[in-house]
């Protein structure tokens, strides 16, 4: 029998499980939406910016692992995605975002709502179709989606005709992917991993550093068993924050420009860095000259682009991190090592770090500050939530003091660094999990880059809860221009803000805002209760800053504390 | 330090500008790129001469290789390998240089492809560095225009990139 693209399109979705598609309607892709319509199953988001449906997308695929979905329309539609794609990309997050394009006979005349959104998006994808012929759209979406959840995972981006989801052709969704030119390796050399179990085995100060593809693969468990057997302290980038336990004895907490004082330090004195399923970022490196001096690196990554590329790696093992450590955590069980007896003096030399300088702050009892407030949420609920971020102070707090208890519970944009993600991320993690609680937090700044989504939540009746730490400043702006900029701030400052209690009203939303330290926690605990989208504007110190800090370009032992 | 480097890729629109893309986006260079389908019609085959630390080809090959169009990446380079160039060069034809143009023409073994009252237009393949040669001499007699292909390599042997 014939289908025309539209019926194949949301055929094949069906097929794929997809669930929930993060849409905007517009000219060349009513067909699609009107097949939409007769498909209620596959429910359908309606944003009011495209760059939110992406970030929602986004948020679905961080919060669940399963590939995120955005549909837009062609031209401006398309380009307003861009953003929302190159977030994805940075964070190697499975999103496929359906863009539709003018007809084929067309394309290159500059039509109406034209763009040429494959070479637009062509840096920022991990791959892109540009489908010309009905016949192969079962086919290209099911390599989509198979492009964007395995190997290392990312966006890919399906541009859609019109001509080509109004034609009819028979239907068949293939079986099975396979493409010639793509099979990401799984499991890495076992010579290397039986190498990577003997040098862990001899090092004195060794550090497990995890990203982001420990929560990717789903390696939590298997690191979880590494770290505790052999005794090895963990520190986790911002992308890695939840793949371990916050409050476990062995997490030193985040590394790198914001990280705590004892993960940089114990990197700075590692004689062995085992790096999981993270890149050596420069946020996190500081100086490289300086950078772990003494230490050798190995590296267990499923890129091998990620191997060697900013340091040195004396120990590559390339490939899924979840299948691999399972096979160092088999070579290390048949290792007889006393690991308390090993691991005591180097974990005695961290505990002192820790005593000397662990993350402080003063709350007093007229204003509000920043990490009292996400001290409060972690009070009530426990770690049982999904968290989202923006972008700057806000994301730097929430990344040093939230309690984490499992992977896929912090989701914030930190390659790309996108301000504007963390409200409409929360809003896609909310439609995965309707039930669970979710909060985004965010700063006065960032929030106002995609609050219109506030409609989005409050139409499709998802309860997220946006808390601002608002300080009337771009506060990482302003805190770099206090201490590097000799305290020019440069349009740093907003002056005029919104009321914001009111616009969330306006939103048909809940809005709230606290003044001081005693309202904080009843606040919070009356929006978790309420079950509907609600902003709280919280008014917290203007001027406080994130510490510890390494100015740019200084190695990551050398921290401003206070 | 120059390399060499074939690429098998699929031949599908597009993938001319992931590669070069590539290259532009991450700030490395391309010295010379020639591109053509191979004896399966559905791969077409890139050779791209390019410089850097080893580091940095490190990452040129690994970030080729992490296109989803790109089958096979060989850095010729540290194996014995031919490579070889194209270059058409129109010159001058006065009754007065006419012998020594087809001398010059003799001498590295190109050819005359076209001819005009005024001009030859003459053809020789060979490496770089001898087609760098062969118009060095012919730049007193007058080049009009020059147009080089680019070079393709190959390893020597039996190993092939398929």
């Amino acid at each position: 029998m014939e289908f025309t693209g539209a019926q194949i399109f949301v055929k094949s979705l069906l097929e794929l499980k997809a669930k929930t598609i993060f849409g905007y309607p517009g000219g060349v892709v009513l067909p699609l939406y009107d097949e939409l319509f007769k498909n209620p199953e596959l429910r359908h988001i309606l944003v009011r910016h495209e760059q939110g449906a992406v970030h929602m997308a986004d948020g679905y695929a961080r919060a669940t692992g399963d590939v995120g979905v955005a549909l837009v329309t062609s031209g401006p539609g398309a380009t307003n995605a861009v953003t929302g794609i190159a977030t994805a990309y940075m964070d190697s997050v499975p999103i496929v975002v359906f863009t539709g394009q003018v007809p084929t006979a067309l394309i290159g005349n500059d039509a109406f709502q034209e763009a040429d959104i494959i070479g637009i998006t062509r840096p920022c994808v991990k791959h892109s179709y540009l489908v010309r012929n009905v016949k192969d759209l079962a086919r290209t979406i099911a390599e989509a989606f198979y492009i964007a959840s395995t190997g290392k995972p990312g966006p890919v981006v399906v541009d859609l005709p019109k001509d080509v989801i109004t034609t009819s052709c028979e239907y068949h969704f293939p079986t099975k992917v396979s493409i010639r030119s793509y099979s990401p390796t799984r499991v890495g050399h076992p010579r290397q991993i039986a190498k990577l179990a003997d040098i862990l085995c001899e090092a004195k100060n060794p550090v497990l550093y995890v990203g982001g593809g420990a929560i990717a693969s789903g390696a939590s468990e298997e690191l979880a068993k590494l770290a505790t057997i052999t005794k090895t302290p963990v520190t986790e980038t911002l992308m890695g924050l939840g793949s371990f336990p916050s409050d476990h004895e062995l997490n030193l907490g985040m590394l790198g420009m914001h990280g705590t004082y004892r993960a940089n330090m114990a990197i700075t004195d590692a004689d062995l860095i085992v790096a999981l399923g993270a890149r050596f970022d420069d946020r996190v490196t500081g100086k490289l000259d300086e950078f772990a001096p003494n230490a050798t690196i190995a590296q267990i990554d499923i890129d091998p682009t990620a191997i060697s590329k900013n340091v040195k790696c004396h120990l590559p093992v390339v490939g899924n991190l979840k299948e691999n450590l399972s096979k160092l955590n088999d070579i290390i069980a048949k290792r007889t090592i006393d690991w308390d007896k090993k691991g005591a003096p180097w974990l005695a030399t961290i505990a002192k770090w820790k005593a000397e300088n662990a993350l402080k702050y003063s709350q007093k009892k007229e204003s509000i500050k920043p990490q009292f407030v996400l001290e409060i949420i972690n009070e009530i609920t426990g770690g049982d939530a999904i968290y989202t971020t923006e972008v700057g102070q806000n994301q730097m707090w929430a990344a040093q003091y939230l309690k984490l208890n499992e992977p896929r519970t912090f989701l914030t944009s930190g390659g790309l660094g996108t301000m504007g993600f963390g409200f409409p991320a929360a809003i896609g993690a909310q439609a995965a999990f309707p039930d669970k609680v979710v909060i985004g937090i965010a700063g006065d700044g960032s929030i106002q880059m995609n609050m219109q989504e506030m409609t989005t939540a409050v139409q499709s009746r998802l309860p997220v809860i946006i808390v601002i730490l608002n300080n009337g400043f771009l506060g990482m702006v302003r805190q770099w221009q206090e201490l590097f900029y000799d305290g020019r701030y440069a349009y740093s400052c907003m002056e005029a803000q919104p009321d914001f209690v009111k616009l969330a009203e306006a939103h048909g939303a809940l809005g709230f805002r606290v003044t001081k330290p005693a309202e904080v926690k009843p606040t919070i605990e009356k929006a978790i209760k309420a079950r509907r989208p609600t902003l709280i504007d919280c008014v917290v110190d203007r001027e406080e800053n994130v510490y510890p800090m390494v100015p740019a370009g200084a190695p990551i032992n050398k921290m401003l504390l206070a | 330090m120059k390399h060499t480097i074939s690429v098998l890729v699929e031949n599908k629109f597009g993938v001319l500008a992931r590669v070069s893309g590539l290259f532009s986006g991450r700030g490395f260079n391309i010295e010379s790129l020639a591109v053509a389908p191979t004896l399966d019609p559905s791969t077409s085959r890139m050779t791209i001469i390019t410089r850097g630390s080893d580091a940095i080809i490190e990452q040129i090959t690994k970030q080729l290789h992490k296109l989803i169009d790109v089958i096979k990446v060989v850095d010729h380079t540290k194996e014995e390998h031919v490579e070889r160039e194209i270059a058409l060069a129109k010159v001058n034809a006065e009754p007065s240089n006419r012998a020594e143009i087809l001398r010059m023409t003799e001498i590295f073994r190109g050819k005359i492809v076209d001819v005009s009252s005024k001009t030859y237009t003459l053809e020789v393949t060979g490496t770089g560095s001898k087609i760098d040669a062969f118009l060095e001499m012919l730049k007193p007699l007058g080049i009009l225009e020059i147009a080089r292909s680019g070079k393709v390599a190959m390893t020597r042997g039996r190993k092939s990139l398929g």
